[in-house]
């Protein structure tokens, strides 16, 4: 099996979290959907890590981990927050940009 | 496997069969948890699906060398992150399971044509590139003494700028998180009294709600009082427990109790009777 | 000695300042303070002119620079001050009379309550035409006209409870304004020509300038001279500005102010000298003038309307004069300077008449006045024969030099001009007589006013006597002081320069023949006026009278021309932009409006909607980076 195969389970998995985030309404879950992107996104990192032979790679991915958890902390926090104001964790009811 | 195979391993553009194995059967998983993350109506199977794959990709990034990232995707990602998750849907998530029907004229279908040309022209463009040649980690993860050392290497030469910027980010997003969900408390809290004024004022349920459970055989939260015509009370049971609609309804069940209770004393009453009278 | 030039300024400035800003509580004294300020500034006055006269006819221009103004590169305008002999003849005019009638006033307006507001404008007046005639370079000479512009409509108007008053004043802004704009116009192509504005620099270049740039700027200036003194075509507002108290009729509208015209192109002598058009142009709007003003004068039955014609047919003159060039500037000057002198005098004698008559201005409702207000009646018969040029007073000697310039002018052009003069004597004569026999002879003609009140004609007070007594004495005296020796000619000449001129017949005879034409016009107005009763009610008049009496139709002319004409030209202008300008602007607006409204459902406001089309957005830049690989 060629390595190669990662980067299309990669790219496998960032589009079902790209749907995921299109078509799901709970922000938790467009939120998890959003994590999935990230996390396919290194493994990509992991492989041309893997592919280059040197960590750079693995570095990114390793960053991309610290922001990640920084998101959800404050992604969270203010999916409990609009919650409160409004009781809905629905993003379409988080509609006031309409005309 | 010994570091020296496992150097070589990585080193190839072919995988061991026990890699393709591994990779093919785990990437099946791994897919159908992504599916499965998207397609659930709880939030909470959705974070356990996620957590599945996540720990999946851990999995493939030990594979692929990155033994570092493999623990921490592990202990961060499911271990802190979908932890999380779980409390905030704990939190808020826990009303309802969410309806898939689509509101958004069109939404759905875009959404499909946009993911499928996404997902085609992604694939196209890995196809295209001519990535054949794999160098593999051995030397990079060997040159310092291990994959560990390696990256600390790296993070705390090349990278010690941007490392500590993401330190300082972390500790913003933990200010941001608390200044978002701290609620000052701008006006004196209403006292017993003003409570149950208000509660007089407004009609409401003036006496403590009536205890769950029936008789003294059943006392879970779980399960609802009996009115005296043997039919449950809703108002017996906690509010969060109803918009789950997690009622266990004992009511039936009950009633045969009582009857077969009935019976039985009956039946004992009976036999007595007609002792006495047997012994008159 | 030239530190004491900002002072002449200084002092009414300072009283302007003080009686405007200083409220009630200066009521009781400000008439004084206004007074005492205006002769602050008459007395350095003479005292600068005691000190020029001690130095020699080529050294006698004195220079003050106080500081920079506009300190730009390239653009630089000082306020400086530049006292010549020119400047110092306007200076002791402006502040000598001016204080004479800061005197008259004091009486005039003693029952006004606004009187301390009154001496302030008349202080800002003279302040602001002496900063005029003191200027040493153009822009500030504008800032002194603009002053004196608005000094001007603050007095015209200073009964602005009347709306006749307030409208007078406001149409005396607006013609100033279209001569104002003559003035900066002129000085704007001075500043592209000579890169300066100070009159040393731009008079000293005119050699090297083209005269087409000359002529524009020498007409842009007569544009600018003719607002300011009341010249056809602009000169509609004199006779309205005869709203205001009669002090700022005689200050303003007959000795000083309309004499900047007069002043500026003597001053840019050297722009017209080298100019002939122009300087064509400018004798024959003093001469249009002249006999317009005059005719004017003929026909009114205010007292001061007729004044006001006959000051703007004297200032004809000394355009007239002023256009002649080198043999005439002088005598510009010392007939405005006599011209002050007698029609400062008869205007405060038509106040006097009217402070006894209880404001009538109408002399058909006069008649028979030299009873009952001799002093009155002795310097208005002074400053009546000063005008008309009886031989030996003051209006003699200066007419009868321009109209000797005049002549002297040469060829056809001399003939016409000395002709128009001499007949505008004759006129003069006539609607002074006029003026003179409806006052002050015949039998009396007033009547009970609407409330039954009689008038009780009486002399004025002693404050309003003496100025006119003083000014009758200039009137008297003047032209002959000026005249012997050729003194003026001599004081004036380092400055304007001066030509002798060379009239066609003999100047024995072009006297005789002034003397003649003005016993002529007596005559005839005695014929009409004093053999006959003069009636209460005006006859209809022939055509020319009720033309005149229209102020020869110029309100009309410029109500049809201007007031119509503007009129409709706005109505078309704003029918193209509304139907034009704003269909387009409109059209716009709805077709942007439109497509907006179309554009905005894709604005849902869901992010997940904006979410796809980022994400297509995305699938088409991986679409394209591909294109562009395979390529």
């Amino acid at each position: 099996m060629n390595p190669v195969n990662y980067l299309y389970l990669s790219a496998l998995l960032f589009t079902i979290g790209a749907a995921g985030v299109l078509i799901r309404r709970n922000a938790i879950v467009v939120f998890m959907c959003v994590e999935l992107m990230l996390n396919a996104c290194n493994l990509a990192f992991v492989t041309f890590s893997r592919m280059h032979g040197n960590l750079d790679g693995q570095i990114i991915a390793f960053f991309t981990m610290v922001v990640a958890a920084a998101e959800v902390v404050v992604g969270l926090a203010i999916i409990v927050s609009v919650f409160r104001a409004r009781h809905s964790a629905s993003v379409d009811d988080a509609s006031l940009m309409k005309l | 496997m010994s570091a020296n195979l496992a150097a070589e391993t990585l080193a190839a553009y072919t995988t061991s069969s026990g890699e393709a194995f591994q990779f093919w059967v785990l990437g099946t998983v791994a897919v159908a948890g992504a599916l499965c993350t998207i397609l659930m109506r709880k939030a909470v199977y959705s974070a356990l699906c996620l957590a599945g794959t996540m720990i999946i990709l851990a999995v493939f990034y030990l594979a692929n060398g990155a033994y570092f990232l493999g623990a921490v995707q592990i202990v961060v990602y499911t271990g802190a992150i979908m932890m999380l998750f779980l409390f905030v849907v704990m939190l808020v998530g826990v009303t309802a399971a969410d309806s898939l029907k689509e509101t958004i004229r069109g939404q759905r279908w875009w959404a499909v044509v946009c993911g499928l040309g996404f997902g085609i022209l992604l694939t196209a463009g890995i196809g295209n590139a001519s990535l054949t040649e794999f160098a593999g980690l051995g030397a990079a993860n060997s040159a310092h003494g291990g994959n560990v050392e390696g990256l600390a290497a790296l993070i705390f030469t090349k990278y010690v700028f941007a490392f500590e910027i993401t330190g300082a980010l972390l500790i913003t997003a933990a200010v941001g998180a608390m200044v978002l969900t701290h609620r000052e408390r701008t006006e004196r809290a209403a006292t017993q009294r003003e409570l149950s004024e208000q509660r007089v004022r407004e009609g409401k349920h003036l006496p403590p709600l009536p205890a769950p459970g029936v008789y003294a055989r059943h006392n879970a939260v779980d399960i609802a009082g009996l009115l005296p015509d043997g039919s449950p009370s809703e108002l017996t049971v906690m509010q969060t427990l109803r918009k789950r609609g997690q009622i266990r309804d004992v009511s039936d069940e009950a009633l045969a109790d009582l009857k077969a209770l009935e019976q039985r004393s009956e039946e004992r009453l009976g036999r007595d009777r007609d002792e006495e009278e047997a012994n008159r | 000695m030239e530190n004491l030039i900002a002072l002449l300024i200084g002092a009414p400035l300072l009283g302007a300042a003080v009686l405007l800003l200083g409220g009630r509580r200066l009521d009781k004294a400000g008439h004084w303070i206004g007074t005492l300020l205006a002769a602050v500034s008459f007395v350095i006055g003479l005292a600068l002119f005691a000190d020029m006269l001690g130095r020699s006819a080529d050294d006698r221009a004195l220079y003050q620079r106080l500081y920079t103004w506009i300190p730009v590169e390239g653009f630089q305008a000082d306020i400086a001050f530049q006292l010549d002999q020119l400047s110092m003849t306007f200076v002791l005019l402006i502040s000598g009379v001016g204080t004479l009638i800061h005197v008259y006033s004091i009486g005039y307006m003693e029952h006004d309550e606004r009187r301390r507001r009154f001496f302030g404008y008349l202080n800002l007046f003279v302040a602001a035409m002496l900063l005029l005639v003191l200027a040493d370079n153009y822009l500030l000479l504008y800032f002194g006209w603009e002053g004196v512009g608005l000094a001007s409509y603050l007095l015209i108007g200073f009964w602005q409870h009347k709306p006749s008053a307030a409208t007078a004043a406001k149409k005396a802004f607006l013609v100033n304004r279209v001569g104002d704009m003559g003035l900066s116009i002129a000085i704007m192509i001075m500043f592209t020509t000579f890169g300066t504005f100070a009159f040393g620099p731009v008079l000293g270049a005119t050699g090297e300038t083209s005269e087409g740039k000359l002529t524009a700027i020498g007409l842009m200036l007569l544009l600018a001279a003719c607002g300011k003194s009341a010249q056809v075509p602009l000169q509609s507002w004199l006779g309205d500005a005869m709203e205001g108290p009669t002090p700022v009729s005689a200050l303003i509208h007959a000795a000083t102010m309309v004499t900047a015209g007069v002043y500026l192109i003597v001053r840019s002598a050297d722009i017209f000298n080298a100019a002939p058009d122009a300087q064509l142009v400018v004798v024959v709007v003093g001469a249009v003038t002249l006999l317009f003003g005059a005719i004017v004068g003929c026909a009114k039955d205010d007292i001061k309307k007729a004044l006001a014609g006959s000051t703007m047919s004297q200032i004809g003159y000394m355009i007239l004069a002023a256009g002649l060039g080198p043999i005439g500037y002088v005598f510009a000057i010392m007939h405005l300077v006599t011209h002050g002198f007698f029609k400062a005098g008869l205007f405060l004698g038509a106040g006097s008449v009217m402070h006894g008559m209880n404001d009538e201005v109408d002399m058909r409702k006069y008649g028979g006045l030299r009873k009952y207000m001799p002093v009155t009646f002795v310097t208005f018969g002074l400053g009546y024969l000063a005008i008309i040029g009886f031989p030996g007073l003051s209006g003699f000697f200066s007419k009868d030099k321009i109209i000797e310039a005049a002549f002297a002018k040469g060829g056809t052009e001399g003939w016409i001009l000395g002709s128009v003069t001499l007949l505008g004597a004759a006129i003069t004569a006539y609607y002074m007589t006029r003026v003179m026999l409806m006052t002050f002879f015949g039998e009396k003609r007033w009547q009970p006013d609407a409330e039954g009140h009689e008038p009780h004609p009486h002399e004025s007070p002693r404050s309003m006597t003496l100025p006119m007594i003083l000014l009758a004495f200039g009137s008297v005296f003047a032209g002959g002081l000026f005249s012997i020796g050729d003194r003026f000619v001599k004081w004036l000449e380092p400055v304007t320069s001066f030509e002798h001129g060379h009239p066609p017949i003999s100047a024995g005879a072009i006297t005789s023949a002034t003397v003649a034409v003005m016993v002529v016009g007596v005559g005839i107005a005695y014929l009409q006026y004093g053999r006959r009763p003069v009636p209460v009610v005006a006859p209809r008049g022939s055509l020319l009278t009720r033309a005149a009496r229209r102020d020869l139709l110029q309100d009309d002319f410029n109500h049809a021309v201007f007031v119509r004409g503007g009129t409709h030209l706005t109505r078309s202008l704003v029918y193209v932009d509304h139907t034009l300008v704003d269909g387009v602007v409109n059209g716009t607006a709805a077709s942007v409006g439109g497509l907006s409204g179309r554009l905005r459902k894709l604005q849902n406001g869901y992010a997940r909607s904006y979410a796809v089309s980022m994400f297509g957005g995305t699938a088409v830049l991986i679409a394209a980076t591909l294109l562009m690989r395979a390529v």
